[in-house]
């Protein structure tokens, strides 16, 4: 009965994305005050029926109800609460209702949290978004749906994939696809804007928080899913330039760029049109990762099961809802003139390089991952591509970037005056060559040009984006929180880059075969295998090894990396051991029973991989402190005044 | 990996049952090569080759027992002092360039190769064509940043 | 010129929309390896029997005639939902089919063969695996159908259906191994 209800819920919740959609848009057209008012009804009413069928999901997994087909496929009655609940979005039918619930979060928050948008224009927003929910739900009725039922029920589950039963699935998905929703908001800004025929730099000023909450979170899902692999998938890889992982990665690209493309548009009403396109595109490139991930058109670890027929529908939806916005670009952008003028040297000139390079490093990515497809559809041999391509075409674009950032931070508005500061960006620039050249031949003894161009840049980064704040605080000017937000996150991506200049250049892996005490030297240290148990779990039964770590004969750490079977799957899943010493890594993963109690494991040093998780944080840290800014929580704004602002620089 | 799938035509049914043998658990190979500069050439050559059964993983850290008998494979022609060119172009004779993880510099694959460099070009020739243009105009602009 | 440059993306995107729309019919081939050997000389290959190890059979010795080889094993699910098959094409065929029994044990597959039946005129084993990468197996089952001049005239990556059997396989053959011996 239950699960019918929850078919039903959705149903409905299709029926009022439909009205609001309807009321939305077509209210705005046509001046109906009626029906604008009536689309905030319509979004409560798709939110209470979207989060009643998650509610009754939920509860049929909690419940062992394997009458569901869904739950039947990726639960078991062995299987502990944490994952019955996190198996919601374990597979294709239930990601996408979590799709779904997010949207439709989104879509309540916009509701709720502007209340200084005009009406029609939020009207348009909202009917926007509606369209959106309605084609998820659409699809999710016709090809998809969680509740379909399974006569007779199944008398146990087929258990939840072993490779997701760890905490990392509770938050990687939710906070990933927060993000990837999250950007239909600022795509719904955009439609709003093309369909009233106007932006102005107040549009720019109610986007801009929308869309680095976003960003934000598409960060934190990100650095969640490289983090998450790194540590259960037994390898000690963080990221592989997978196709899946790609497409997450492209809609960050872009809505990176569009972040600081928005600042352009709020401060000088530049880049209109730029900023339009790329919110069209950062979120084309959202539906367009949802769409690889459950086609099949491209191999992945990451996939859910292939079905073209699934894959057709988002194709269709994401050439209709593209193409409708796409067109509606070329129709209205012309429009949007500006006649503000800047300097070669001016802030807006370096966000202008911010974007472009950005973009072209998003097509380089794209170009990549659809590279076996465009070989295959021209007839030719089958082509592959990995990370020998990604990693140096991807750098081609970075590195400039991240050279024109460490200017940038700098210049002002308009016209630049770089001069002022010439001597401390030169500065800023020697010191970090100096400490980065100090640790690349002093603490790891020098390697390659590029291990000498990531210190250096990642230092100079962060340096840099530390004048500004040091300044104003040690001449008691005010410090905003854009300001503040901007500089952390800089910071952010300046820690990002030292990490993996060290990561990369620096990591020691070995596999080796250990027998019960004996120790092998990798990297520096001593891995002993003190011995291995059985150990049962709740749904497995597993062999953990116990190792212990020392260097120069005094004992570091003990580790305890586990292989364990699942037993309704009968797959194997390790856990690796993992031990932080100072930023460093001390990675073991069991491999084989070589017999004789003797094992083949994987150990690794990976220095400065703490780094690397928190660079990220930072980022999105920064972005939610700008995006908490006083400006964007007043009512009206008076016309600019010059002088209020020439005491901020952002 | 991914979860089995249901309906699905028998050969990629098949396909997939045998995705289910990719578990990470075999990939772990301490074999070593004793002679330390063929060791890296090993190492640099295994993770720059695709396991052709488990496509989205590197010989490194597939599990599949092709990917530990192609392994095993590539130490015996390192040993036969064979060139790096020479064991790719044997496997790709094999399997196809599909095997590499890096494209091969041809002209077949140049498009891919020149793209970044081309978008990177088309990119900055843009960027600085705008920025003359607004360069231009500052002068008569007396627009102020909000 | 001017305002044709807002239809770029336009058109940039339906361009992708076609590519991805053409790969999504192209998908069931995905991640199937197209030999490179088809076409090509067999590389040559010499294996012994498998319940008799001091013979051997390879691929000079075979020159002269058609034979089919499938690469097996015991362990392999696929192998035995083909298996059917094979027997049915060795009842109503005379040509000869080989089986290589691929990194697998002797005992086990022996037990396989007595239990579900030996399709194959001839089992050889390929215990180390060398021979399969050397004849560009990535998994079981694989199937290539050779000629009498030694090329591979075609390859079957993954079982063989009643159709691929007809269709590729009996389709290649000269008609009178495509009947059962009298």
């Amino acid at each position: 009965m239950l699960p019918e209800l929850g078919h039903f819920a959705l149903v409905l919740a299709l029926l009022l994305s439909g009205l609001q959609a309807f009321f939305g848009i077509a209210g705005a057209a046509f001046g109906r005050s009626r029906w604008v008012a009536a689309t905030s009804s319509a979004v409560a009413g798709q939110i209470i029926m979207v989060a009643t069928a998650v509610g009754l999901l939920v509860y049929a997994f909690v419940t062992y109800d394997f009458s569901v087909l869904y739950v039947a496929q990726n639960s078991n009655s062995a299987l502990p609460l944490l994952y019955r609940v996190a198996a919601l979005w374990g597979a294709h039918e239930g990601s996408l209702l979590l799709w779904i619930f997010l949207l439709a979060l989104w879509t309540l928050a916009v509701a709720l949290g502007t209340r200084s948008l005009p009406q029609r224009f939020k009207a348009r927003v909202l009917g926007v978004l509606g369209l959106l929910s309605f084609g998820f739900l659409l699809f999710t009725l016709a090809t998809s749906d969680p509740f379909r039922r399974l006569m007779p029920a199944a008398p146990d589950g087929r258990d939840l994939n072993p490779l997701l039963q760890d905490p990392g699935l509770a938050v990687h998905p939710p906070v990933l696809y927060t993000g990837y929703v999250g950007l239909a908001v600022a795509f719904a800004f955009a439609c709003g804007a093309m369909l009233e025929g106007r932006m102005d730099q107040d549009w720019a000023r109610w986007t801009r928080p929308w869309t680095t909450a976003a960003w934000a979170f598409l960060t934190c899902g990100i650095t969640l899913g490289s983090w998450w692999s790194y540590y259960t998938l037994g390898w000690g890889g963080y990221w592989e330039w997978d196709p899946v992982e790609n497409a997450s990665f492209m809609p960050w690209l872009v809505a990176t760029a569009l972040i600081h493309s928005l600042a352009v548009t709020e401060k000088r009403g530049l880049f209109k049109s730029w900023t339009l396109l790329l919110a069209i595109i950062g979120f084309s490139l959202s539906l367009m990762g949802t769409f690889l991930v459950r086609s099949g058109v491209l191999v992945s670890v990451h996939s859910f099961a292939a079905d073209p027929t699934r894959g057709r529908f988002i194709l269709a939806f994401l050439g209709l809802v593209i193409g409708g916005a796409l067109t509606l670009y070329a129709w209205r952008a012309p429009l949007l003139k500006s006649n503000a003028g800047f300097e070669l040297t001016a802030r807006e000139s370096f966000l202008l390089f911010n974007n472009i390079l950005l973009v072209v490093a998003c097509a380089t990515v794209l170009g990549g991952t659809l590279a076996p497809l465009i070989a295959d559809t021209l007839g030719q041999t089958a082509l592959s591509v990995g990370p020998p391509y990604f990693r140096p075409t991807f750098l081609l674009a970075m590195i400039p970037l991240l050279a024109l950032l460490a200017v940038g931070v700098h210049a002002g508005w308009k016209r630049g005056n770089l001069d002022h500061r010439t001597r401390g960006i030169l500065l800023t620039l020697v010191v970090a060559l100096v400490l980065g050249g100090a640790v690349v031949l002093g603490a790891f003894g020098g390697r390659h040009w590029l291990a000498v161009t990531g210190m250096t840049l990642g230092g100079w980064i962060i340096l840099s984006s530390l004048l500004d704040p040091i300044d104003r605080l040690r001449r008691s000017l005010s410090l905003p929180r854009a300001v503040l937000g901007m500089a952390v996150a800089h910071i952010g991506v300046g820690v990002i880059v030292l990490a993996l200049t060290g990561v990369e250049s620096y990591t020691t892996e070995r596999d080796i075969a250990l027998g019960a005490n004996e120790t092998a030297r990798v990297g520096g240290y001593d891995f002993t295998l003190a011995g291995t148990q059985p150990v049962e779990g709740p749904n497995y039964s597993a062999t953990r090894a116990t190792v212990l770590v020392s260097r120069d004969g005094a004992l570091i750490t003990t580790l305890y990396p586990e292989l364990r079977r699942f037993w309704v799957q009968q797959q194997e899943r390790k856990v690796a051991g993992i031990y932080n010493r100072r930023g460093t890594d001390l990675f073991i993963a069991l491999g084989d029973d070589l017999g004789a109690g003797r094992w083949s494991m994987r150990a690794q040093i990976r220095p400065m991989i703490t780094w690397l998780w928190l660079g990220p944080i930072l980022m999105a840290l920064g972005g939610l402190l700008a995006l908490t800014d006083r400006r964007y929580h007043l009512a009206r704004r008076e016309a600019t005044a010059p002088a209020a602002a020439a005491g901020e620089r952002a | 990996m991914s979860p089995r799938s249901r309906s699905l035509p028998a050969l990629v049914a098949g396909l997939l049952a045998l995705l289910g043998w990719c578990h990470p658990a075999l990939a772990v190979d301490p074999a070593q090569l004793s002679d330390p500069r063929l060791q890296a050439r090993y190492e640099v050559l295994i993770h720059e080759l695709r396991c052709v059964q488990c496509e989205d993983n590197s010989l490194a850290d597939s599990d599949a027992w092709i990917a530990a008998d192609l392994r095993r494979e590539i130490r015996t022609m390192l040993q036969q002092g064979k060139t790096n060119r020479q064991i790719e172009d044997y496997l790709v004779s094999r399997y196809s360039e599909f095997i590499l993880f890096k494209p091969r510099y041809s002209w077949r694959n140049a498009w891919l190769w020149s793209l970044p460099a081309l978008l990177l070009a088309i990119g900055v020739t843009v960027a600085v064509r705008l920025i003359r243009q607004r360069a231009a105009l500052v002068d008569q602009d007396d627009s102020e940043p909000t | 010129m001017k305002l044709g440059r807002f239809l770029i993306p336009l058109g940039v995107f339906a361009l992708l929309v076609l590519f991805l729309a053409v790969g999504l019919n192209h998908s069931r081939e995905v991640g199937v390896l197209k030999s490179p050997l088809v076409n090509h000389d067999i590389p040559q290959w010499e294996l012994p029997l498998l319940n008799d190890p001091q013979h051997r059979l390879g691929s000079q010795a075979l020159k002269g005639q058609w034979y089919v080889l499938n690469v097996w094993g015991s362990w392999c699910p696929a192998c035995r939902q083909e298996h059917p098959v094979l027997l049915k094409a060795r009842a109503s065929s005379s040509v000869r089919i080989i089986g290589v029994d691929w990194k697998d044990d002797d005992a086990d597959a022996n037990e396989w063969l007595t239990k579900l039946g030996n399709p194959y005129t001839d089992v050889v084993s390929d215990r180390a695996g060398d021979t399969a990468i050397n004849l560009g197996v990535a998994a079981a089952p694989e199937t290539f159908l050779v000629n009498p001049e030694g090329v591979i005239v075609y390859k079957q990556v993954g079982e063989v259906t009643p159709r691929d059997w007809q269709n590729e396989f009996l389709g290649r053959l000269p008609p009178e191994l495509a009947r059962s011996a009298p």
